[in-house]
């Protein structure tokens, strides 16, 4: 039995078709399946309370997400995530967005960026347990790897905060970053653009990686790459709706004008919807799977002792490692069960000795008491006995004064009478 | 959970319509992804020599696919034992394109003796399977692992009229429970109408009869679109096939047929043989759902299968996880 493989792989050699076979339709299917199946997109947004994060959200999913704003007192900072079910024609989204509350609130903010990493991880850690699964159900699994982070940068006008570099920097690796500036009606147009140019030669120079539009595909590569220039994106967002000429639209309202959010004189809004949502949304899906994903599992299986080839530069199944690993930890866990068992033993023991000791004592008591009452006993049968000897002496002085008394009565019985009356009185 | 919803709207948009979010835009753009990443599909046909299994395959690309058009041979030799030859083609229709591999079985059920004969066939779609597990496992992976697990075996049956062979129901009830099996009526133009609806008949008792899960199985049937679909196309296995590769003039169109002193079978004339059929359920509609349960079932079967080989204790109840198994002590401390 033999196997003749020709020609796989790059070498398949191009065949012409002389009619229509019609697997044409397999874009169809794959979208069709898809559809059925429904999206999901998670998308964690990370700055200081206060920047509009939660008012962006709306305004860019056109809809109200529940919640209220958060306080400034939170003692660390900690990850809110929710879930929404958005429906639009046919496309059911399972978007989840994740808000960072308290991050830039506390005084010592050294450990900011760890509660946020650590979310990531996690997220990253659950898919690759399911991965890793023996009986597994990849496709209906809700996948909970955040896509996409937007970073709310505050609009000083200035510069980056060192928090905001920090914190960039360890997620560059773990997750696609797009920066974004928060509330920028706050800055003038002159000072928009310096701001922007400010920003993005600090990132460079402290080689941060922020995710870059792909330019790959034609059909979408020169919009792409026109819009890889005007980041960070300088938003505005509003859930408000203030009347333009004959039409509502989202705006924000001061005395001195009104900002509109969907114009693009006056903020970036329009362009982060058209990246984010309508041009991209797959590709960043596909680029946390295939990159930050892919990372994350190596460095982990790495690290727990998994590797590709051993020293031989044999390849080494996985299944192998997994065996030698598996009765290592057997090991460990049958001494610790032996150890478990000794020191139960041992305290079996003690308590025995204990309980004995008691019993002894006990006992011990028992014998005192009836000896005790023994005593007792018997020194009341010698006063019993020695009231009987006195009751039987009387009784026999008794008999004994009884028969004088009657012999002394036969013989003068009267004047003895007489004189015992005598006597008597 | 809470469910707001945008408003739904139809599929096109003013730029500026503030109420429409853009989430729809993700179909187009998984299009474009598909479209250049292009699909993979591998069949494999199997079947005695002489049943036109290549034809069929021609056919059905309609393009030379099938490994005699690729391999000339003088002359046709039944080899010794079973070869498994496999041959890909790049494909391309209209900026969609195709990996076809075709897995062709010289020699199956052509010897004197064809014990075991499905052995050679199951090696090989499990080699495909654990070529892509040993993939999947590694720790530096490829971005696109290639496939080349056997999507679709189509399995010829020999019009003979009767029933199913001892053959046919070794291979079959094997084969099904580790690929997708779809069972063609081979030269179908060897039998008449009637005949032919009481042979479908007759094999598909047969095939209950021995439990053998044909595609489209039951029990993978998602919803009740998905069962009153398949319902129909179940009602028609085994397809009832002829393949052609010459044409012929027929009602001043140009249409692939045989042409016979009595008459020119045409082949995609459903009133004349389910060629039609066959290649609608193949390639325009069935197609991803094929791979699908290739990839989601059978390939998950032989993963579960593999991992729970090495490392099953007997007396222990193996963790379900690959790594940080959970372990069986539950430690209380006094």
């Amino acid at each position: 039995m033999k196997y003749l493989h020709q020609l796989k792989g790059e070498g398949a050699r191009a065949v012409p078709l002389a009619g229509h076979v019609g697997f044409d339709s397999m874009p169809d299917q794959l979208v069709n399946k898809s559809v059925n199946h429904g999206f999901c997109f998670n998308i964690l947004c990370v700055g200081e309370t206060g920047l509009g994060k939660s008012t962006l959200m709306d305004t860019l999913f056109n809809t109200k997400f529940e919640g209220e704003p958060t306080q400034h007192n939170q003692p660390g900072v900690q990850l809110k995530s929710n879930t929404y079910e958005l429906q639009e024609s046919n496309v059911r989204l399972k978007l989840t967005v994740v808000n960072t509350v308290g991050f830039g609130d506390q005084i010592n903010k050294e450990d900011s960026y760890k509660s946020i990493v650590e979310f990531i991880d996690t997220q990253f850690e659950a898919y690759l347990q399911e991965e890793l699964k023996i009986k597994r159900t990849l496709h209906s699994y809700h996948d909970t790897r955040i896509h996409a982070c937007l970073y709310f940068i505050a609009p000083t006008g200035h510069s980056l905060k060192s928090l905001d570099l920090v914190t960039m920097k360890k997620l560059d690796s773990k997750v696609n970053i797009i920066p974004i500036i928060a509330k920028s009606d706050a800055i003038s147009k002159s000072e928009l653009t310096k701001f922007k140019i400010k920003i993005t030669s600090e990132l460079v120079s402290n080689g941060v990686q922020i995710y870059q539009f792909p330019t790959d595909d034609e059909t979408v590569a020169e919009i792409n790459s026109t819009m890889n220039g005007h980041l960070p994106f300088a938003v505005v967002g509003s859930t408000e709706e203030v009347k333009i000429g004959n039409k509502m639209v989202k705006a924000r309202q001061y005395p001195w004008g009104t900002v509109q959010v969907e114009n693009e004189n006056h903020c970036d809004f329009v362009k982060l919807r058209e990246m984010l949502i309508r041009v991209n949304m797959e590709d960043l899906r596909e680029q946390t799977h295939t990159r930050h994903y892919e990372l994350y599992r190596r460095c982990k299986l790495e690290e727990m002792g998994f590797k590709d080839t051993d020293p031989d530069c044999k390849p080494f199944s996985l299944q192998e490692t997994y065996e030698a690993k598996r009765n290592e930890f057997m090991g460990d866990l049958q001494k610790k069960e032996e150890e478990m068992r000794q020191m139960f033993v041992q305290r079996v023991k003690e308590k025995e000795a204990e309980l004995k000791e008691a019993e002894k004592e006990l006992h011990e008591k028992f014998d005192r008491l009836k000896k005790l009452h023994q005593d007792e006993k018997k020194k009341l049968e010698d006063k019993k006995k020695s009231l009987d000897d006195e009751l039987n002496g009387f009784k026999q002085k008794k008999t004994a004064a009884e028969l004088l008394q009657s012999q002394a009565q036969q013989a003068g019985g009267s004047t003895t009478l007489k004189r015992d009356k005598e006597r008597k009185n | 959970m809470s469910t707001p919803q945008p408003p739904a709207k139809g599929a096109s948009h003013a730029a500026g319509d503030f109420s429409y979010v853009g989430i729809d835009a993700i179909l187009e753009q998984m299009r474009r992804k598909a479209m250049k990443q292009g699909f993979e599909l591998n069949i494999m046909i199997v079947g005695q020599s002489g049943l036109g299994k290549s034809t069929l395959m021609n056919t059905l690309f309609k393009s030379k696919v099938s490994r005699k058009s690729v391999v000339s041979t003088p002359e046709e030799r039944i080899p010794k034992t079973i070869e498994i030859k496999s041959i890909s083609h790049d494909i391309e229709e209209k900026g969609v394109r195709m990996k076809l591999t075709v897995i062709d079985t010289p020699g199956f059920g052509d010897h004197i003796n064809n014990e075991n004969c499905w052995q050679p066939i199951m090696k090989f779609i499990n080699d495909q399977y654990e070529q892509y597990l040993q993939e999947e496992i590694n720790i530096n992976r490829k971005k696109r692992i290639p496939d080349s697990r056997v999507h679709c075996c189509m399995y010829f049956i020999p019009p003979t009229g009767h029933c199913l062979r001892p053959l046919d129901v070794e291979f079959m009830s094997r084969l099904s429970k580790v690929v997708n099996i779809v069972p063609v009526i081979a030269k179908a133009d060897t039998l008449t109408l009637e005949e032919r609806d009481f042979f479908k008949q007759t094999i598909r008792e047969g095939l209950r009869a021995n439990g053998i899960d044909v595609y489209p199985q039951e029990e993978f049937d998602e919803d009740s679109d998905d069962r009153m679909i398949n319902d129909k196309i179940r009602e028609m296995i085994p397809f009832a096939v002829v393949g052609s590769n010459q044409e012929y003039q027929v009602n001043g169109k140009r249409l692939l047929g045989r042409k016979t002193k009595w008459g020119t079978i045409e082949v995609e004339n459903i009133a004349h043989c389910e060629f039609a059929h066959l290649r609608d359920l193949l390639i325009r509609t069935h197609m991803q759902n094929i791979k699908d349960i290739t990839s989601s079932i059978h390939y998950e079967v032989y993963r579960v299968r593999r991992l729970n080989e090495t490392g099953a204790q007997p007396n222990a109840q193996p963790p379900n996880t690959l790594v940080n198994p959970q372990p069986q002590w539950d430690a209380t401390v006094f």
